[in-house]
């Protein structure tokens, strides 16, 4: 899990450069994201087994998979939680996801929303917006410069996109699930995210918000790259042009909604359940 | 820039007006009204609302990094006690030649060691300057050291808690011992003067308060100013959604450090102005029961406002000396009942109180 510290070739984390700037994601020669061979083990239990995964720039990609499929693990492993046991992972051609921490990817620009919706629930939904915002996040910084000009449009912009305007200065805690959901979007959105990795983001929705959330995702695709984990198949099918389905740590198939649909072998281990 | 961050802030308002009304007050009562007078304040009385000045510094420092980081130390004690001895060493070697032996280069516990030399890390004690420097500098650095391995490591929650009495605890085994230069058992005492004043003068007792007060009101301001910055919700971030945070491009450690590395230093600082006020020093005050009573103030006067937790150890530690003038077994037993009469009741101290009654309004 922890780089040694004497290791000649590495840059002490401390001096290496938080902001990893965005010129060096490179995605003119593929995908976004290439995930290649990922094996991942929990005491000897394969969560990933020989992952192979292909996102193209700019594709809405939902992923499908029977609880304990590996979904989590998967996002686990490209935002910097879990370093998987071989395998490698790229962002764009020239990003190692495998050689960097938490921050340092989300500052390349993944953002990722968890399963269990959360945000910063004593903060007020403005404030957990500009906490979010892109910029330097260093500790001196914070201290010192006071939110860009830039920043506050941004949280603005944002706070329409994700129709929050009305409870802005609500303390976050007190919104409601599906609002609370749109909010953690909208802290990923802040961030400027090129890939934006969402982890059953209608889970507990009513069907007018999973309708909202619908849109929004159909908004964002194009101008973002987004993958989707989600068990709700009306979801599912509402959203999706390409599908992948995971079984036991590894990709079942892949393809259009329908050819998953009638495919024997999906019916089987996930929509026959 | 000092207005607006009161706006919102009434309570700090009343503490800092509180504070100052003292500052005015405590000189001229104690100086310059006669004895006899029903007014006078005396010398001893002055020294320990001194005291209690330094508990609320210390108590807004564990509330920066309890209340605000979530970083629940039970340690702090530890930087308080190391910014003391750091302060203790400067008043030790002000003692020259007018300690038991005469020695004016050895203070008298070193003489009786039958030590020959001062020993390296007591070089430079003897200047005032290098004695301020240490006495931010040593609880600073440890607390940067310890926290760099604990934070980086993400060893949160109880098992940071653990950790941090495991460290006063083993500072208290290791200042224990004579060997180790401090004075052992006894700590470091008989003090006499500091920069020239006689500590038992009442005019330095009544400077050494008011700079204790004042040393609160900056204290109190700098650390209002953190919490209102960005950082200070940052902060709050981490407390409440770590993985938020850090998923958000915070690198969550730097964070706990920075805040953990500050607040000893005011922890330190504290310490330091409490020694030439009790006159004493010694590896008791290392005690993993102090951080604990510490821990116990900030609960009970509301943590995460800071001013609550000032308020709460001035409190508590009125009660305490108040109590142990009567009944000094007790104590501990009202202490812990407090405590679990405050959690219960009042989960957010003495200052959810004032909230309520103000949001009720
Ligand atoms: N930290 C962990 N320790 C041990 N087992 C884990 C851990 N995380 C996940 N697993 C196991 O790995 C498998 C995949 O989990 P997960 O990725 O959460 O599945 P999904 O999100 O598809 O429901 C599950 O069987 C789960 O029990
Ligand atoms: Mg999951």
């Amino acid at each position: 899990m922890k780089e040694p510290l004497l290791k000649r070739d590495r840059v002490y984390d401390f001096l290496a450069p938080v902001v990893i700037p965005e010129a060096l994601l490179d995605t003119r020669h593929g995908p976004i994201l290439y995930l290649e061979d990922i094996t991942v083990t929990f005491d000897g239990f394969k969560a990933l087994n020989n992952l192979n995964l292909t996102i193209g720039d700019g594709e809405l990609r939902c992923i499908i998979g029977a609880n304990g499929a590996g979904k989590t693990t998967m996002m686990d492993v490209i935002t910097g939680r879990t370093r998987p046991d071989y395998g490698s992972a790229w962002f764009g051609s020239r990003i190692n996801l495998l050689g960097m921490d938490e921050p340092a990817i989300a500052a390349a620009g993944i953002g990722r929303k968890f399963q269990k919706p959360t945000v910063f629930e004593n903060l007020s939904v403005q404030g957990n917006l500009e906490l979010a915002a892109a910029g330097n996040k260093g500790v001196w910084r914070m201290l010192s410069a006071p939110l860009s000009a830039e920043q506050r449009d941004a949280v603005n912009e944002v706070l329409s996109l994700v129709n929050l305007q009305a409870v802005a200065a609500h303390v976050a805690g007190t919104l409601s699930h599906g609002q609370k959901q749109w909010l953690e979007i909208g802290m990923l959105l802040m961030q400027r995210p090129r890939l934006l990795l969402l982890d059953e983001p209608v889970a507990g929705m009513t069907s007018a918000e999973i309708e909202r959330t619908t849109e929004l995702l159909l908004e964002l695709a194009g101008t973002h790259s987004v993958v989707v984990v989600e068990h709700d198949m009306e979801f599912v099918r509402s959203i999706a042009r390409r599908v992948t389905v995971l079984h036991e740590g590894s990709v079942l198939v892949e393809g259009k909604m329908q050819d998953i649909q009638n495919d024997p072998s999906v019916i089987e281990v996930y929509l026959g359940e | 820039m000092l207005m607006r961050l009161f706006d919102s802030d009434r309570a700090g308002s009343v503490m800092l007006t509180l504070l100052a009304l003292l500052i005015a007050v405590v000189p001229v009562a104690n100086l310059l009204v006669p004895p006899e007078s029903s007014l006078h304040l005396s010398t001893y009385t002055v020294t320990l609302l001194g005291k209690y000045l330094c508990y609320a510094i210390l108590a807004i420092a564990l509330d920066l990094v309890w209340g605000y980081c979530g970083v629940l130390s039970l340690g702090h004690g530890a930087f308080f006690a190391l910014g003391g001895y750091a302060m203790g060493m400067y008043l030790m070697r002000q003692i020259g030649e007018r300690g038991v032996y005469g020695n004016p280069e050895l203070p008298d516990f070193m003489v009786f060691l039958d030590w020959q030399a001062l020993p390296w890390y007591w070089q430079g004690f003897d200047h005032f300057w290098f004695a301020l420097v240490m006495v931010a500098l040593v609880p600073g650095l440890l607390a940067f050291v310890f926290g760099w391995l604990a934070f980086r490591s993400r060893v949160t929650g109880v098992y940071l808690s653990i950790i941090t009495q495991a460290l006063t605890y083993a500072l208290m085994l290791a200042f224990f011992r004579n060997e180790m230069g401090f004075g052992g058992n006894n700590g470091l005492t008989d003090f006499k003067d500091l920069l020239g004043f006689d500590l038992q003068a009442g005019s330095t007792r009544v400077a050494l308060f008011v700079v204790s007060a004042v040393s609160l009101a900056v204290v109190y301001v700098s650390c209002r100013a953190i919490v209102n910055s960005r950082l200070g919700r940052a902060v709050v971030a981490i407390r409440d959604a770590e993985d938020r945070a850090r998923f958000l491009g915070y690198r969550v450690h730097y964070f706990k450090l920075w805040v953990f590395t500050f607040s000893a230093v005011l922890a330190g600082i504290a310490g330091a102005l409490y020694v030439p006020q009790v006159g004493i020093i010694n590896p008791s005050e290392f005690q993993p029961l102090n951080s604990i009573e510490l821990v116990i103030w900030v609960a009970i006067g509301g943590r995460g406002t800071l001013w609550g937790a000032a308020g709460g150890a001035v409190l508590v530690n009125y009660a305490k000396t108040s109590f142990t003038a009567v009944l000094p077994e007790v104590w501990l037993f009202a202490l812990g009942g407090l405590f679990i009469v405050s959690t219960l009741l009042l989960p957010r101290g003495l200052a959810g109180l004032f909230k309520r009654s103000k949001d009720a309004s």
